[in-house]
């Protein structure tokens, strides 16, 4: 068994930052575990811009801001980086048992920062019937597979929701030349940024539905078709008012949804709605010592937004540390 | 042109179990499967419900191959190293007036030969159902029911019967079959036509699922058809995993033995199925309707099931030919063997049917000799999820690349994707059923990408050829290095 001071499960843009603040606060032996075999998590795969207009005051691509806080982390001797690291087994102590090519390791932390990230919300949690053919995609699915593997989901495609994955990627498939034939909202606005709604579906013409609904998706062995509904003010479909959309792919973008099982493996309490901690103190769970922060903690908008929680919440744990010696 | 003893037509449970009856005998036996893989037709949707016997009516074929097949499948699943959980089942009474049902049920039972059954006490429920709707006044305990991995147990008998000679033909469709008489066969022998070959055999085995009727009539057989009865199904959250200790079962409907609280191998709860007759063959669509239905019933047995612990949901169709299970040797085409109507309890009865039809076959003729080195045992590749952890280590450090998670919401390690592959599977979704990676909670989106290209490279192919379930159902459809 390992001992550290600290061990910080992600290596994204949460687990980066509050490892160098908790460097910053004092804090000397560090660990930070990255399933990924590259840390920055979901920016590497964030080709567009927008990211940093606060905590840099630039404005940068994803994959920039990431690269900023990698170089930081790698230059950094109290920053032990694991990489393809994945923990299978978490217990109320702050025992930690991870997996990586060749071993299995077991590492006792005086302090723990969760900084899991968060999940994309499926087709099958919003229950759309029909048939389960191939074309289906979460929308970080289909960036992954554009913007890091160059290869094209599909060439006319329906997206399901207007989250700013959603939005983004209405824009990265016009761009790659496919046809976004729709955005559909089952709310009356977007969920997204209206920067996103603007940039990336109004300027290319895009037809964004809000009120409407996928009713069913069709397709044997590749989506052929959906059928779409208008609803009401009570979430009723409204007669006489379905379509139906031809596509051969279908994005959906419903909301993110925290990634939080291994806490709620080692007893912390989660907010069942929310698949977030819950815990008395902002960045704490349930659990002394185990702190969490950035989309896990509660799902941002902004990557800069994660950075200060993920800052604070590392201070937050310097401070246990100095406390517990 | 190629002769074989016994051709099989259809690689669901049944095709395979009886494929792996046959591989003990000097025979020479091939299997066609029309699709890309095996158990991608009615077998890729069943509950995994090894049934004890109950609820079949005495004297039916269905109420004699159950009580064997049960205890089959748990023998032969321990020579084929397929995890079997003997979890047992509870059917349960609303009322009073239903208690003087489930009584029925028991002696039926009884008579057929099931062992271990009791009736239990809204007490006994409490104690060992503890999120059991707590008005259920009685139930019948069925200890012998239990739970397997309708796809690993596919692939476990076919890979068995492959070691021990059984040629198997996926994306192998009939085309027609004629009766010849040739001079030095022994008389008779059916000619087939498929899409890959032409075979000569003996015998023919019609395990083809929902077109069993149209392969039937190809031999002039036309006294059945099959009608699809769909049924939906919904799959929990591995969190919910202990949400019941057994399989709980309501009464019985004339179409169904109704919505049911499922336990299954992978440890993930599942609720259905519907029950609904369609004229569609192909229709494995989901609908609102089964949902509400199924959530509504499935609420009635354990009120805390929730809508959001929902991960998954899949439509099967049940391949109904009448009450009863059609099991004969056609005398009208001599050499035709019918094994249609296989619904439920077929998962379970499967091996059974498998030891009926070789009886058939001898009787009609066929010289059935054992082998002398017939490999009754396989073992299994190792899945992560249903070992201990300190098992894990000692993997790991055997192979570096069981430390390679491919899969994170079920830990499934690149070492299991190569090995499905090397097991056969040539797909997303064969891939998804041997090893559960893409049936979390996040449905594939993480690991989507690993896959294809595992697949890719060790099937040989390009990323962009990598397909869900065969021809048509690719998942990418333009490589965007190839505008270049």
């Amino acid at each position: 068994m390992i001992n550290k001071d600290l061990v910080i499960v992600g290596g994204g843009p949460a687990g980066m930052a509050a490892a160098l603040s908790a460097r910053d606060a004092g804090v000397r032996d560090i660990l930070l575990l990255e399933r990924d075999q590259y840390l920055g998590g979901i920016l590497n795969q964030c080709i567009h811009t927008g990211f940093g207009i606060y905590h840099f005051k630039e404005l940068l691509t994803g994959c920039e801001y990431a690269g900023r806080f990698i170089s930081l982390v790698e230059r950094s001797r109290e920053i032990d980086v694991s990489l393809k690291s994945f923990v299978v087994r978490l217990t109320n102590d702050r025992v930690l048992t991870f997996l990586k090519p060749g071993k299995m390791e077991t590492v006792r932390a005086k302090a723990l920062i969760m900084a899991t990230g968060c999940r994309e919300r499926t087709r099958e949690m919003i229950h759309i019937p029909g048939t389960r053919p191939a074309g289906v995609f979460s929308a970080g699915l289909a960036q992954k597979l554009i913007n890091i593997e160059g290869l094209l989901p599909g060439k006319e495609v329906v997206i399901v929701g207007s989250g700013d994955i959603g939005l983004i990627m209405a824009r990265r498939f016009t761009l790659e030349g496919a046809r976004v034939k729709a955005v559909i909202e089952i709310q009356k606005q977007s969920r997204g940024l209206m920067r996103n709604v603007v940039q990336c579906v109004h300027d290319f013409d895009i037809p964004l539905y809000f009120s409407h609904r996928i009713s069913r998706i069709s397709g044997r062995d590749r989506v052929e078709k959906v059928e779409a509904v208008r609803v009401d003010e009570q979430g009723n479909d409204v007669d006489g008012s379905r379509f139906e959309i031809l596509c051969d792919t279908i994005l959906v973008s419903v909301g993110l949804i925290p990634e939080n099982e291994l806490i709620e493996m080692a007893g912390a309490k989660i907010d069942s709605a929310t698949n977030a901690p819950l815990s008395k103190e902002l960045n704490t769970t349930s659990i002394p010592g185990v702190f969490a922060c950035g989309n896990c903690y509660r799902v941002y908008d902004l990557v800069d937004s994660v950075t200060r929680d993920a800052q604070v919440c590392g201070r937050m744990a310097a401070e246990f540390l100095a406390g517990a010696r | 042109m190629r002769s074989c003893d016994a051709l099989i037509i259809g690689g669901g449970v049944t095709g395979t179990a009886i494929a792996r009856e046959l591989s003990q005998y000097r025979l020479k036996v091939i299997l066609c499967e029309k699709e890309e893989e095996l158990a991608f037709g009615v077998s890729k949707s069943n509950s995994g419900i090894i049934h004890p016997g109950t609820q079949n009516v005495p004297g039916s074929l269905k109420g004699r191959l159950c009580v064997e097949g049960n205890a089959l499948t748990k023998a032969i699943a321990r020579e084929l190293d397929v995890d079997f959980k003997q979890v047992g089942e509870l059917i349960v009474a609303f009322s009073q007036s239903e208690v003087g049902r489930l009584i029925r049920i028991k002696e039926d039972a009884q008579r057929l030969g099931v062992k271990g059954l009791r009736m239990v006490d809204n007490a006994w429920l409490r104690d060992h159902e503890p999120n059991l709707n707590p008005d259920i006044p009685a139930a019948l305990f069925a200890p012998s029911a239990g739970i397997i991995s309708p796809y690993r147990w596919v692939y476990a008998l076919a890979l068995n019967a492959q070691q021990n000679g059984v040629e198997i033909m996926t994306r192998t469709r009939v085309a027609a079959i004629e009766r010849l008489s040739g001079a030095g066969r022994g008389g008779m022998f059916l000619r087939v036509m498929t899409t890959s070959a032409e075979y000569d055999a003996r015998f023919v085995i019609n395990c083809a699922g929902l077109h069993a009727d149209a392969v039937a009539r190809m031999a002039g057989i036309d006294d059945f058809s099959i009608r699809p009865r769909k049924g939906e199904e919904f799959i929990l959250d591995k969190k919910r995993e202990h949400l019941t200790n057994h399989l709980i079962f309501p009464l019985p409907t004339p179409v169904s033995k109704g919505v049911l609280m499922i336990k299954t191998s992978d440890g993930n709860p599942m609720i259905g199925p519907s029950a609904l007759d369609t004229e569609d063959k192909d229709d494995l669509s989901t609908t609102e309707g089964g949902l509400r239905t199924v959530l509504a019933d499935a609420r009635r047995l354990v009120p805390s099931v929730s809508e959001r612990d929902i991960i998954a949901y899949f439509a099967g169709l049940r391949p109904v030919a009448g009450d009863d299970f059609i099991i004969r040797h056609e005398d009208r085409a001599s050499g035709m063997v019918t094994v249609a109507g296989i619904q439920s309890p077929g998962l379970t009865c499967a091996p059974a049917i498998a030891k009926l039809v070789s009886r058939l076959l001898k009787e009609h003729g066929l010289d059935l000799r054992r082998k002398i080195f017939f490999r009754r045992h396989r073992r299994a590749m190792n899945h992560l999820f249903s070992i201990p952890l300190s098992r894990t280590a000692r993997l790991v450090r055997l192979d570096p690349s069981y430390g390679d998670i491919v899969c994170r919401c079920e830990m499934v390690s690149a070492r299991e994707i190569s090995d499905a592959i090397a097991e056969g599977a040539t797909t997303m979704d064969g891939i998804k059923f041997r090893t559960r990676a893409q049936a979390g909670r996040c449905h594939g989106s993480f690991c989507t990408c690993r896959l294809m290209k595992i697949l890719a490279d060790e099937t040989g192919r390009k990323v962009i050829e990598v397909t869900k379930r065969g021809e048509c159902s690719e998942i990418v459809l333009k490589d965007r290095g190839d505008d270049q």
